[in-house]
């Protein structure tokens, strides 16, 4: 087990960072083809070439990539599942949907260096024998989708997709597709029938995608940063990788610090490291504060408190303490916050996003959000509480896809750890707390006072 | 343009475009087309076209796209009002969508929309009356980390206060140029919809505008890069060691461009 990042220096806390994905984000035109030529771009992709299919996948699989859009499979195996030489196409479809709130690696890094995905589309599409990869991109982010279009044009331009890539014999096509507006579509399957041109509602499974997926043919859907992390495993090689993170959840990762932080942004370090030492990096809780609740990888995974600090965020660790590592969009907010009120706008997304093809989501989300806005608002009952915790079991488990299950994580968990000030918000027939106090700005004008007393 | 909104009455089929227009659109829908080894995958596309020339899925736009594809056009009515993006009224050249969803709400979120809205004498998703600006809620923009977001025809902007705002969308309402945190400057919604479509951006310097990453992506970077700053003759490199097995591996550092 170790969380060490290899070759960083000093003695702070600093050294347990270790930038990759990140590393030339801040060159001065780091989203061009030329920054990243110069800073071993497409190095990956060449020994990929040179090597059999198969080698690649194995090599992904040994190197223990697990996916990064939330839970965690093994990369190279989903690659592996694509049956080779049943005579239909094979596609890649980068899920680039992120619309779990909290979530924001993929953004970022789509925006500040897009070439690194297409590499590691390419290496992927020779790995699984695909032609044609697609980028599903949330419709919303247009400055991204400026640089997927421009970033694509340059490298079919340079031979890097398109015809017989870099004198391989591959031929690869990549289409950025953008979305219309749907936080469903980022589940693999709705994605897919939104690909189709259709309303994004989840299918069936079986068949996996692997089996028939887009087009109904063998398809491997995966998430932006685990497709973007393969260049540097053939690049560095899958010791390098191993050499981070901890045994069963191997390399390095985007941490999304957001909230009541200091410094909230992207942390790029080992699989493992934990919110204390997160924080520590990011300056803390805003003075005068302290840590309330926390999401450890978006809105859709049990919310943790201060008991958890010290959890190594790995995939394993995190489930053991009763949560998910998710998307490790690391929210944090502190005392100021209500918790009633943070969990009635998660709710009220879910209702809002659940696509309706199921009853217990469709139905029980909109009587969540109205227990919810009840309590909330100091109009609801202690039996109400019961209630919230019936109709999330009945939604969690039960559900047709896993939006049901996100539903139901920030009502249990908040009632887990929270009770009393759902209690609260029925006794004293109100919300207890000061909205003006939670903002960005509340502190501005006392900063002084507090940095004096602290 | 052609359509207008039916209040009560049965609907008539809806008109077709203009020939002109027609014919222009359908060159454009050719070319979606043709990115796809199905057909029915560029519906999406062709709503974001069609939106870009009427700034709203008109009934016509759903027509068209319905004949392009060989689709009925309640097929191509169900998919359009599944996503949030298309628009079923004619609405202001600039949309401005303000984040409410948990995080930036609580960060200041609630208290920008709920005082844009006073600003600008409008309710959720209304237009105001110049026709510049339709304000709207919107949902997790992938922007935690720079919060509270606004998001304007769908660039960011970051870490926005309620003064910010008022005055970004008087400028906006005064015809001033407005650029965001991240993106390039804005163009009208229609021209957004028209990349959307899959049509790049061709003014000079919108994909470079704003440069490489906003300050709260470089936050662990450049913690990073200041903590190994004795070892800096290593370079970038140094931060994680090559494997060594490689044979490309250059000696030098930067300035190796090719
Ligand atoms: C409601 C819902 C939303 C999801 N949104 C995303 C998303 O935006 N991006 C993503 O990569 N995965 C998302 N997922 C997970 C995908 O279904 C899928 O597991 C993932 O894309 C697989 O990629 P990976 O193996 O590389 O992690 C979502 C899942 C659900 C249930
Ligand atoms: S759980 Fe919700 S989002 Fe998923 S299929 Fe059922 S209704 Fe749709
Ligand atoms: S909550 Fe506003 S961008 Fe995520």
């Amino acid at each position: 087990m170790t969380t060490a990042a290899p070759g960083s220096y000093g003695t702070g806390p600093e050294k347990l960072l270790s930038p990759v994905l990140s590393e030339i984000w801040d060159e001065p035109e780091s989203w061009t083809l030329e920054t990243y030529l110069r800073h071993d771009g497409y190095q990956g992709l060449r020994k990929a070439l040179a090597m059999p299919p198969d080698d690649v996948i194995a090599l992904v699989k040994e190197a223990g990539l697990r996916g990064r859009g939330g839970a965690g499979f093994p990369t190279g195996m989903k690659w592996q599942f694509i049956p080779q030489g049943d005579g239909k196409p094979h596609y890649l479809v980068v899920n680039a949907d992120e619309s779990e709130p909290g979530t924001c690696k993929d953004i970022p890094l789509m925006f500040a260096n897009p070439h690194v995905l297409l590499e590691g589309m390419l290496i992927a599409c020779h790995a699984i024998r695909s032609n044609h990869a697609f980028i599903y991109l949330r419709g919303e982010v247009v400055p991204v989708l400026r640089r997927l279009h421009e970033a694509v044009r340059e490298a079919y331009e340079a031979g890097y997709i398109g015809r017989n890539v870099l004198g391989s014999g591959l031929d690869v096509d990549i289409t950025v597709h953008a979305g219309a507006g749907a936080y469903i579509c980022g589940e693999e399957t709705a994605l897919l029938d939104s690909l189709e041109g259709r309303r994004g509602q989840p299918r069936l499974r079986p068949p996996f995608p692997a089996v028939a997926g887009l087009y109904a043919c063998p398809t491997v859907v995966n998430n932006v940063e685990s497709v973007a992390s393969v260049p540097s495993i053939l690049h560095r090689g899958k010791e390098w990788f191993r050499s981070m993170g901890t045994e069963k959840c191997p390399g390095y990762t985007l941490y999304s610090l957001s909230g009541h932080v200091v410094n909230p942004g992207q942390y790029e370090a080992p699989m493992g490291i934990t919110l204390r030492q997160l924080l520590e990096l990011a300056g803390g809780i805003r003075p005068g504060h302290r840590l309330k609740f926390w999401t450890p990888g978006g809105s859709s995974t049990p919310l943790l408190t201060e008991e958890h600090l010290d959890v190594p965020l790995d995939f394993d660790s995190v489930a053991a303490a009763g949560s998910l590592l998710g998307t490790k969009a690391l929210q944090c907010f502190d005392e100021t916050t209500c918790v009633v009120r943070a969990v009635t706008r998660w709710t009220e997304f879910y209702a809002h996003e659940s696509c309706g093809k199921c009853t217990p989501c469709r139905e029980g989300t909109y009587w969540l959000v109205q227990l919810m806005r009840d309590i909330e608002a100091g109009k609801g009952t202690l039996s109400d509480l019961d209630k919230l915790a019936d109709i999330s079991d009945n939604i969690f488990g039960r559900s047709f896809c896993a939006l049901g299950d996100g539903a139901a994580a920030p009502i249990l968990s908040s009632l887990q750890y929270f009770r009393d000030e759902y209690e609260a918000h029925i006794e004293q027939r109100g919300c207890p707390f000061d909205p003006a106090a939670s903002t960005l700005w509340a502190d501005q004008p006392s900063t002084a006072h507090q940095e004096v007393n602290a | 343009m052609t359509t207008q909104v039916n209040l009560g009455l049965p609907e008539l089929p809806a008109e077709d475009y203009p020939d002109e227009v027609r014919a222009r659109l359908e060159v454009d829908a050719k070319e979606i087309i043709a990115r796809y080894p199905g057909s029915r995958s560029a519906l999406l596309p062709m709503l974001h076209l069609v939106q870009s020339e009427e700034g709203y899925v008109s009934r016509t736009g759903m027509r068209f796209c319905a004949r392009m594809l060989d689709l009925t056009d309640a097929e191509v009515a169900a998919v359009a009002t599944f996503y949030t993006m298309y628009r079923r009224r004619p609405s202001g050249d600039y949309h401005v969508g303000v984040c409410t969803n948990t995080l930036c709400a609580i960060m200041g979120g609630d208290q920008i929309f709920a005082e844009l809205k006073e600003h600008l004498g409008v309710d959720n998703q209304g237009t105001t009356e110049d026709g510049t600006i339709t304000l709207e809620h919107i949902e997790c923009n992938a922007a935690c980390d720079f919060a509270p977001v606004v998001m304007v025809n769908w660039e960011f902007f970051d870490n926005q206060t309620p003064d910010s705002v008022k005055q970004m969308v008087d400028d906006l309402r005064a015809g001033r140029t407005v650029s965001p945190t991240r993106g390039a400057p804005l163009c009208s919604f229609k021209q957004t919809a028209r990349i959307l479509a899959g049509f790049p951006d061709t003014r000079p310097g919108a994909v470079s505008a704003s440069g490489s990453a906003g300050p709260a992506s470089l936050a662990g970077l450049r913690l990073a890069k200041g903590a190994t700053a004795p070892a800096r003759p290593d370079a970038a490199h140094g931060l994680v060691p090559s494997q060594g097995e490689s044979t490309a591996e250059n000696g030098t550092q930067e300035g190796e461009g090719q």
